[in-house]
């Protein structure tokens, strides 16, 4: 395979900086000493990270936000776990149907998630509840962590299996010892990726959040439509160089092409 | 589990526990929200079930919602060509790239994913005002008189919208790039083809599937995008999904606002449904 000429390192260099101008920007600009927005001609200043304490609802918001990832995604894998095994192990009637059911909330735009969620939850009582945030998130995250859930079960010998269960073994400890394991990494990954995404929702929780429960993405969105000015800048900072430590730490540990590339060889 | 005591129902209590709150979470609001649409509503009374056509008629028929849906495809076209042009030679780089400087481009192209969108869309706000970055250094290079206008125009939602959608482009694009076998291109080196002529009739036919199967992704996610939308465009510019939500939670004309989400989803499954089998048919042999 030939090397990219000085033409192509010069589209890759543009490419990467048009990727990173925006972040780049925000983190800049939050470190302003000024009352307004400004590039800190006049040194750094923490001014504005410290403000963000002043202002509970950004820090309720993110405390529920992690809550709700946390808990979303693990409901989420509880139910993608048994699904992904049958999909992977077994040619049954439905099979295609319930694949595409499952996956289908990748495809119906989160707005009309949000708006069927909004009427259902009014009709039954659970509109602005953390119960009924919890809810919309495990449907919405499920995808996610199916997909590499699903990736992880295809590539399991089951000789092993077979191997456990003619020693004697039964089919909880199969499960337990045997199965779960070589799902693992699968597992955890998809947990991970589901919270991620639960984190990060905006489009459909902007719908059912209220007043009382509401996540952190979705308390920007709404003060950005009032006004944008260096304390929205240094809340979106945080966030950057939260997900810039996750990533770095992921790449290490798992290999980022191998999370988001699916299973294969990377 | 184990194929020890695997019956014929097994994948069903597998399934069971998904499938029943797949079918309690999204069939039935979703039903509801179709159902919602043909319901009667007025500013003083309210929602009245009473099956009723006027949301649809409305819809089809009003020049301002068809401008917004208009507008809404037009963006969102504009978006998916953009990143093919920008994501099929960023691929192809970083496909012919050292596993070090991969793994480095590979962070920038999915890092942007992981943070919210809203993070993303203030950054573009930041830069794209009449005295951002972009418009300064515009200025300095003596390229244009007077600041452009980005905010509040369908310009500025493209530019960020393509910087959204991009990733999964070339995601898409590199996953079929990976499973090319290298020596095809040397062969086609060996009998004489120049760097143009290979990638014209040995590169770019084998990966079309993975370029279109990211456009399709692009162009959905670009039409039902909200949260960039509502940022840029300002409550004045509104695309379908900024409509919908003004809908329910300004207006407070549900049925409507139903109607217009209810026009979406089906726009959007219909086009992706019949580029999917348009795509499969083409290309079959390639998917062997």
């Amino acid at each position: 395979m030939r090397k990219n000429g000085p033409l192509a390192l010069c589209f890759n260099l543009l490419f990467v900086i048009f990727m990173l101008a925006p972040l780049l920007i925000v983190c800049v600009v939050a470190f302003t000493p000024e009352g307004y927005l400004s590039l800190p001609t006049r040194g750094p200043s923490l001014r504005w990270f410290k403000a963000i304490f002043d202002y509970p609802e950004f820090v309720r918001a993110f405390r529920d936000s992690l809550w709700l990832a946390a808990l979303s995604s693990t409901f989420a894998i509880t139910l993608a776990v048994p699904a992904a095994l049958a999909i992977a192990r077994y040619r049954f009637r439905g099979r295609e149907a319930l694949t595409t059911l499952f996956m289908s909330p990748l495809m119906v735009p989160h707005v009309v998630l949000g708006i069927a969620f909004l009427r259902f939850f009014s009709q039954i009582g659970l509109s602005g509840t953390f119960l009924g945030l919890l809810l919309s998130h495990i449907i919405v995250v499920l995808p996610f962590a199916l997909r590499l859930v699903l990736a992880a079960s295809y590539g399991i010998d089951q000789r092993i299996e077979h191997a456990a269960i003619s020693l004697g073994a039964g089919n909880a400890t199969v499960f337990r010892r045997v199965t779960l394991p070589l799902i693992l990494p699968g597992v955890v990954s998809g947990w991970l990726l589901a919270a991620i995404n639960s984190f990060d929702e905006v489009t459909m929780t902007v719908f059912i959040a209220s007043p009382a429960t509401v996540t952190l993405p979705v308390r920007m969105f709404l003060y950005i439509q009032d006004n944008i000015d260096p304390l929205i800048a240094a809340v979106s900072a945080c966030l950057i160089a939260m997900t810039a430590g996750l990533l770095i730490a992921l790449d290490r540990i798992y290999g980022l092409d191998r999370l988001f590339v699916g299973s294969g060889k990377g | 589990m184990s194929l020890a005591i695997s019956s014929r129902a097994t994948p069903y209590y597998l399934t069971g526990p998904a499938l029943l709150v797949f079918l309690g979470l999204v069939i039935i609001p979703l039903g509801m929200t179709v159902l919602l649409s043909f319901y009667d509503w007025g500013q003083y009374k309210g929602i009245v079930p009473e099956f009723t056509l006027k949301n649809w008629i409305e819809v089809f028929t009003d020049s301002y919602f068809f401008e917004i849906f208009l507008r809404t495809f037009r963006i969102a076209i504009l978006v998916t060509l953009a990143t093919m042009l920008i994501g099929v030679p960023q691929a192809y780089i970083l496909n012919r790239m050292s596993p070090g400087w991969r793994s480095a481009i590979l962070l920038v192209v999915i890092g942007p994913l992981l943070v919210s969108v809203v993070a993303r869309t203030l950054g573009w706000a930041l830069l794209l005002g009449s005295t951002g970055l972009v418009n300064q250094g515009l200025i300095a290079l003596g390229l244009i008189a007077e600041p452009l206008a980005f905010m509040f125009t369908e310009t500025g939602i493209v530019i960020v919208l393509i910087h959204v959608l991009i990733p999964f482009m070339i995601l898409a694009v590199w996953a079929s790039l990976q499973r090319l076998d290298p020596q095809i291109e040397n062969a086609a080196l060996s009998l004489g083809a120049g760097q143009t002529t290979i990638w014209l009739r040995v590169i770019l036919p084998q990966i079309v599937p993975g370029i279109l199967s990211g456009a399709i992704i692009v162009f959905s996610l670009a039409a039902s995008a909200f949260a960039s939308p509502a940022i840029i465009g300002g409550r004045r510019l509104k695309v379908a999904a900024t409509l919908a939500y003004d809908e329910f939670l300004n207006t407070l004309n549900w049925p409507l606002g139903a109607a217009v989400a209810s026009l979406l989803l089906l726009a959007l499954v219909a086009i992706t449904v019949g580029s999917n089998r348009l795509i499969e048919r083409r290309y079959s042999q390639v998917f062997e």
